[in-house]
């Protein structure tokens, strides 16, 4: 049975084409996505992203057992902080990428995606150290992202609470449109700035069409697929699997190797020497007309030994932009290699990433 | 939504405008709808053959590809591919006229047959809904 958020009124308001994502109905566009996608770079665009899920951890040992599960440092966090990390197996390859939210001592939140909320609980669950209690939470909230360069402008006015001077990855408790109990959170999936808004469920529609009002533009999924992609970021599923290492996805930043706990997936981890390792994730452009699509092969040296893990045109750029695994030897920017595409190959070019700057 | 009545249609969305022994082929505005901004066009070759019901070409959304199928058995005289090429969002735009895909000398004028007329279509997409 699908699930739908509680927006899910406000996207029919808004002329949403709903669509199933992961078992919910959700809005793929409105007006566009690359309406959409120019509103989030150039004003600001909001997205309902209420149907990820929210684990709560509480107890003496919640710290220890955070430490354990993810290969990001927790140690450096305080109050109030904000952190990407990976959820590994025991393998090296990854369960999930998340955000973890410390708001005090003895407890500690992850934010995770919708396609992996069931499995996430389920493995964190099992893997409680001491005296932790885990909850699921995510009924009890409903989560906007607003994103863009008038983001912080828009959000400030429907506040008392100072947002304006947040550093990115953080996050304060806020009265938001007279909502109360609102959690502004300075994080985001789209290269530009913004927050992530939690509310209780019944308060969703109140901010939501408070933004609007202020300019807001609504953006689906379509349009935060593509913006992720110009800004290289993984979407679990392409670049991150349980067949694929953080190391090899070019997400080393969240591993901390170094850090004194043990954790999940570390072992693994320590024997693999990237630069030696058989393929890396890079971005590449196009010179040759045709979009790379998932599950392309890219074939080097006359061989098909690499695939694509995302690809569309890019609205900002407007020229075609892919992700994609290639042998290691063969990943250096500037480098031409062959998209396979229906049977016919297509120059492409890789490139430095992120692919759109400011 | 409803569609010209000087054309066909068939159930692949694709309208079909028959003058003499040439068909002219596009989308209508209801697949261009649902397939949202169209980036990137691919057409055929002048001149190649093809049978009703094989794929002639894609149609490249930001987000998806789809196949376009032949409504009709025979030679490609021409296609709209150095506008398509440019402008691809001329199929979002104007998907009747200025986005036509391609020209195909009939070769079987029995599958005129097999293609609705504008009610039936109008029909048809209600139905799908």
């Amino acid at each position: 049975m699908s699930k739908r958020t509680p927006l899910y009124e406000e996207h029919l308001k808004a002329h949403g084409k709903i669509v199933d994502f992961a078992g919910w109905e959700m809005p793929v566009q409105y007006a566009g996505v690359m309406e959409e996608h120019r509103a989030v770079r150039t004003k600001a665009g909001i997205f309902d992203v209420s149907h990820m899920g929210q684990f709560e951890f509480s107890g003496k040992d919640a710290f220890e057992t955070v430490q354990r599960l993810t290969t990001n440092d927790v140690s450096k966090m305080y109050d109030g902080r904000a952190q990407y990390s990976i959820l590994c197996n025991e393998r090296g390859t990854v369960v999930d990428d998340i955000i973890v939210y410390r708001i005090s001592e003895e407890e500690f939140m992850f934010v995770v995606n919708a396609s992996n909320k069931e499995k996430d609980f389920a493995w964190c669950k099992d893997r409680l150290h001491g005296d932790t209690k885990i909850r699921d939470l995510s009924d009890n909230f409903a989560l906007i992202a607003l994103q863009g360069p008038a983001a912080i402008e828009m959000l400030q006015k429907l506040t008392k609470t100072t947002v304006s001077n947040m550093a990115p990855y953080h996050f304060k408790m806020a009265n938001i449109a007279n909502c109360n109990d609102c959690i502004a959170a300075t994080t985001g999936y789209t290269g530009e700035r913004g927050f992530e808004i939690f509310s209780t469920p019944d308060n969703a529609p109140k901010i939501w069409s408070s933004l609007i009002e202020l300019g807001a533009q609504p953006a689906g999924l379509g349009a935060r697929d593509t913006l992720r992609m110009e800004m290289k970021f993984s979407l679990y599923g392409h670049e991150i699997t349980d067949q694929t290492n953080p190391l090899e996805a070019g997400l080393g930043w969240v591993v901390k190797l170094g850090k004194t706990s043990d954790f999940i997936g570390k072992k693994a981890l320590l024997s693999i020497d990237q630069k030696n390792a058989p393929r890396t994730l890079v971005g590449f452009k196009m010179v040759d007309r045709g979009i790379p699509r998932q599950g392309y092969p890219i074939v080097t040296s006359g061989t098909a030994n690499g695939i694509v893990t995302s690809g569309t045109m890019s609205p900002s750029l407007d020229y075609a932009i892919g992700i994609g695994y290639v042998p290691t030897a063969q990943s250096s920017i500037g480098g031409i290699i062959s998209i396979d595409i229906r049977g016919q190959l297509k120059r492409a070019e890789i490139v430095q990433t992120p692919f759109y700057k400011h | 939504m409803s569609f010209p009545d000087d054309l066909k249609y068939t159930d692949d969305h694709e309208w079909v405008k028959i003058e003499g022994t040439v068909a002219t082929v596009g989308v209508t505005a209801h697949a261009a709808e649902q397939l949202g901004d169209i980036v990137y066009v691919e057409l055929p070759k002048d001149g190649d053959e093809i049978k009703r019901g094989d794929t002639f070409g894609v149609l490249e959304s930001v987000k998806a590809v789809s196949d376009c199928y032949s409504p009709l058995s025979g030679k490609i005289l021409e296609t709209n591919s150095n506008l398509l090429s440019d402008t691809p969002s001329t199929v979002n735009e104007d998907p009747y006229s200025e986005g036509w895909m391609i020209k195909i000398a009939i070769e079987d004028e029995s599958e005129l047959g097999t293609l609705m007329d504008h009610k039936q279509y109008a029909e048809f997409v209600e139905e799908e809904k």
